[in-house]
């Protein structure tokens, strides 16, 4: 070792990948991934989910999962919670909305309402 | 480089992996793969959690759900319940949590066992993998080197050493500062930093831990140590009955290498250093610092007197700074968050933290650091859950062979330096043995006792005879054939040979038997004039007796007593042939009816 830069490099890069232990957490994206979650194709979304926060270098936010929410019908289903404990449900999620949801709600703090589960009962 | 959502720590300690978890890891791999999940979590294995008894432990992030007495057939629940579906498996928690509402609790933080303690010395145990340098740079590894090297004079190092109040671990409680201080003085063109590895007492293995679990934070340690003394080399002496310590160490000291943290030129500021490692054949009295310096040598590992102190004439009449494994790991953080930081931990004598290894007649066996100054009924309690059984709690030795009990009627005595010595005991290195009503505090001196004599290097006459003579009067004592005045003459014997062996180890042999005489010398009276043993335990004085009307002769103790020494017949009670009985004590754990009792 030459120098400190070069300790600060292998730092960093090393706490990137072990971020996921990290328990300072601002916000959780929990993805209900019991059976018809995973069918209805929750693993993309949470892919999803981890690429977008990883691209855009966010340590804070964890990605973790959930079983059965209770409603099939709407999976994937998503739940973003907040430092308080405020929960935002997503539904039929995609990995293209959870990369808004990303952009939208855990960056810039604006809730995607057309993707929640209101906006998807008024729907129907 | 990849990412991973999800991280599982298995521990591997030397508790857990005695306890299979080698195979919970290879379980892991084989279940992980089977359900497509192999690139998506990572198992890294780690050292102690601090929790053996609960072993093996298995912690799943990013939940930090911890697992405990997992078992490999656990490993196909653990994958497809928590790693496929997010469902915590709520069965292997840790009791106290498992009735907790949030399944994505952060457990770690929530167990009474951890929420008492302060983690310094044992800060990355059970949190990184030890077999990875990176792991140990991303928690600030070899930053409080990069500081020292690049922004601090010597002096100003030994300086913050000294600010902080830090004294060794490793027994005596000597002011690292200061120690430092007379090494870096000490003119020479050679000098050496040491390690203490050794770790002798019966019941401790905080240092074995720490080697296990963060090996760089004792090699970063003692570069820093040998920059601030001027030395070049440094050798870590480990027993040998410490396999895993021994690998990890091998491991770090070689990425340690790779990376340029040992060798030349270190941060290109023109230092350099390098360790090796000597291993120890595992002799009480090696650990001993002048005799482990002399084993380092190659030579038989005798003591020899002081002065000349190591810090004067060490290793090959060098200047040698010799310090503990749990001393030096407390170092790169007192370097980085400061002496002020550091001393505002503990009380005023005793600064920081102190790690425990926790044993005997305790609900949560294992390793435990706390803030100096805690009490005895927190770590007994609030810590370490209590005593099993619902048994009274009696006294805790403390300080190994060299120390002695603390009763119960000081257990709300911060534990301290100074505190333990007022009380007859010793910090020593840690071992901390919780005794409950069923001890027998006469067998307990006996015990170490027994293992000084074995250990006794013989090189000097009041601890190779002297600690002998002591031991054949509790064996006596011991064997119901206790005399009057044997008391009297312990006392004298144990006077003589403080006062006159030389080393550590004679010095402090009689410590266990004076301070049970302090405290319970009424069960040593009880031994001899009584020829009684109060709780039960010295097999000589006690037997085993079958009340008549609780019995049903029903015969199951004659049964099972392996030396068929319990006669009767039906309809008549039976009885004990006391002369052919043996005390094993079978027959009264068999009895459906709770009919026999053991007569003190
Ligand atoms: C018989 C005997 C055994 C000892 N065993 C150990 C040991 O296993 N580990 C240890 O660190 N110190 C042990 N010590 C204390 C060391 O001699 C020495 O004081 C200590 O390693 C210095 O480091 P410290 O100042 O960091 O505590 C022992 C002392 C005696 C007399
Ligand atoms: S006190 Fe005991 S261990 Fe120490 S030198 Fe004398 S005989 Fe050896
Ligand atoms: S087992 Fe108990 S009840 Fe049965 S014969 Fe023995 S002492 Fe009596
Ligand atoms: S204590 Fe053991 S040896 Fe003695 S009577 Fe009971 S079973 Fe037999
Ligand atoms: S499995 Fe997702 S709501 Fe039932
Ligand atoms: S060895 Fe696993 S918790 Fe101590």
């Amino acid at each position: 070792m030459k120098s400190i830069t070069e300790l600060e490099a292998i730092r960093k890069k090393a706490l990137e990948q072990m971020s996921v232990r990290n328990q300072d957490v601002r916000m959780r994206v929990v993805v209900g991934m019991a059976t018809c979650g995973i069918a209805a194709g929750a693993r993309p979304v949470m892919n999803a989910f981890l690429e977008e926060l990883k691209r855009r270098n966010i340590n804070d936010v964890k990605v973790t999962m959930t079983g059965c929410i209770g409603a099939c019908r709407l999976e994937p289903i998503v739940e973003v919670v907040d430092e308080k404990g405020e929960k935002v449900t997503y539904v039929k999620m995609t990995a293209e909305k959870a990369a808004r949801v990303v952009a939208e709600h855990i960056v810039n703090g604006r809730v995607c309402l057309d993707y929640t589960i209101g906006a998807e009962e008024k729907n129907k | 480089m990849q990412i991973y959502r999800s991280h599982v720590l298995v521990c591997g300690g030397t508790g857990c992996t005695s306890s299979n978890s080698g195979k919970i890891i290879e379980e892991f791999e084989v279940q992980l793969k089977n359900n497509k999940l192999e690139n998506e979590v990572k198992v890294i294995k780690t050292g102690c959690f601090g929790l053996c008894a609960q072993g093996p432990i298995v912690v799943v992030y990013p939940e930090g759900s911890m697992y405990t007495m997992v078992k490999p057939e656990d490993v196909k629940e653990i994958v497809e319940e928590h790693l496929l579906k997010g469902r915590i498996v709520r069965r292997l928690l840790l009791s106290d949590i498992q009735t907790e509402e949030d399944t994505s609790a952060k457990s770690l933080e929530k167990v009474d066992f951890f929420k008492r303690q302060l983690r310094i010395a044992l800060r990355n145990c059970g949190i990184i993998n030890p077999e990875d340098i990176n792991e140990y740079i991303a928690y600030d590894g070899y930053k409080a080197l990069a500081k020292v090297l690049t922004e601090m004079e010597p002096e100003e190092v030994i300086d913050t050493i000294k600010k902080s109040g830090l004294r060794g671990r490793g027994g005596g409680g000597f002011p690292t500062g200061l120690k430092w201080e007379f090494a870096a003085k000490s003119q020479d063109d050679i000098k050496y930093v040491c390690c203490n590895a050794d770790e002798g007492d019966p019941g401790a293995f905080m240092d074995r831990s720490i080697l296990e679990g963060d090996p760089h934070s004792v090699i970063e340690a003692m570069i820093i140590a040998g920059y601030a003394i001027g030395a070049n080399q440094g050798f870590i002496y480990v027993r040998a009955e410490y396999p895993i310590a021994v690998k990890r160490l091998d491991i770090a000291i070689k990425q340690a290498r790779e990376y340029g943290l040992l060798g030349e030129d270190i941060f290109g500021t023109g230092f350099s250093f390098d360790i090796e490692l000597r291993l120890g054949a595992g002799a009480f009295v090696c650990g001993e610092e002048t005799a482990l310096m002399t084993s380092i040598e190659g030579k038989r590992g005798e003591p020899r007197p002081r002065p000349p102190f190591p810090a004067v004439k060490g290793l090959w009449q060098k200047p040698t700074l010799l310090n503990n494994v749990e001393t030096y790991a407390n170092i790169p953080v007192i370097i980085l968050k400061g002496p002020e930081w550091f001393a505002s931990i503990g009380t005023e004598k005793s600064k920081g933290t102190k790690v425990f290894a926790v044993g005997g007649k305790i609900n949560n066996t294992g390793l435990v650091e706390i803030p100096m100054g805690t009490t005895l009924r927190e770590v007994i309690y609030d810590i370490g859950g209590g005593i099993p059984n619902g048994k009274k709690f009696k006294a805790a030795q403390t300080g190994g062979p060299s120390g002695g009990c603390i009763p119960a009627s000081h257990i709300d005595t911060p534990i301290e330096y100074d505190t333990l010595v007022q009380l007859g005991s010793m910090m020593g290195s840690g071992g901390l043995i919780v005794m409950d009503e069923d001890t027998c505090m006469v067998d307990i001196a006996k015990f170490f006792l027994e293992f000084t004599v074995d250990e006794s290097c013989g090189k000097c006459p009041p601890c190779r005879i002297g600690t002998k003579r002591m031991l054949e009067i509790l064996e006596r004592i011991t064997g119901g054939k206790g005399e009057e005045g044997d008391i009297e003459k312990l006392e004298i014997l144990a006077k003589n040979i403080k006062a006159s062996a030389l080393c550590g180890l004679g010095q402090t042999a009689p410590n266990p038997v004076l301070s049970t005489l302090r405290y319970f010398r009424d069960e040593y009276e009880a031994h001899v004039r009584d020829k009684k043993c109060p709780a039960g335990v010295c097999k000589s004085m006690m037997h085993y007796v079958i009340n008549a009307e609780l019995c049903k002769s029903c015969g199951i103790c004659a049964r099972n007593c392996p030396v068929k020494c319990i006669s009767g017949q039906r309809g008549v009670p039976y009885v004990i042939d006391q002369d052919k009985c043996i005390k094993c004590g079978t027959c009264m754990e068999k009895c459906p009816f709770k009919a026999i009792f053991k007569n003190v």
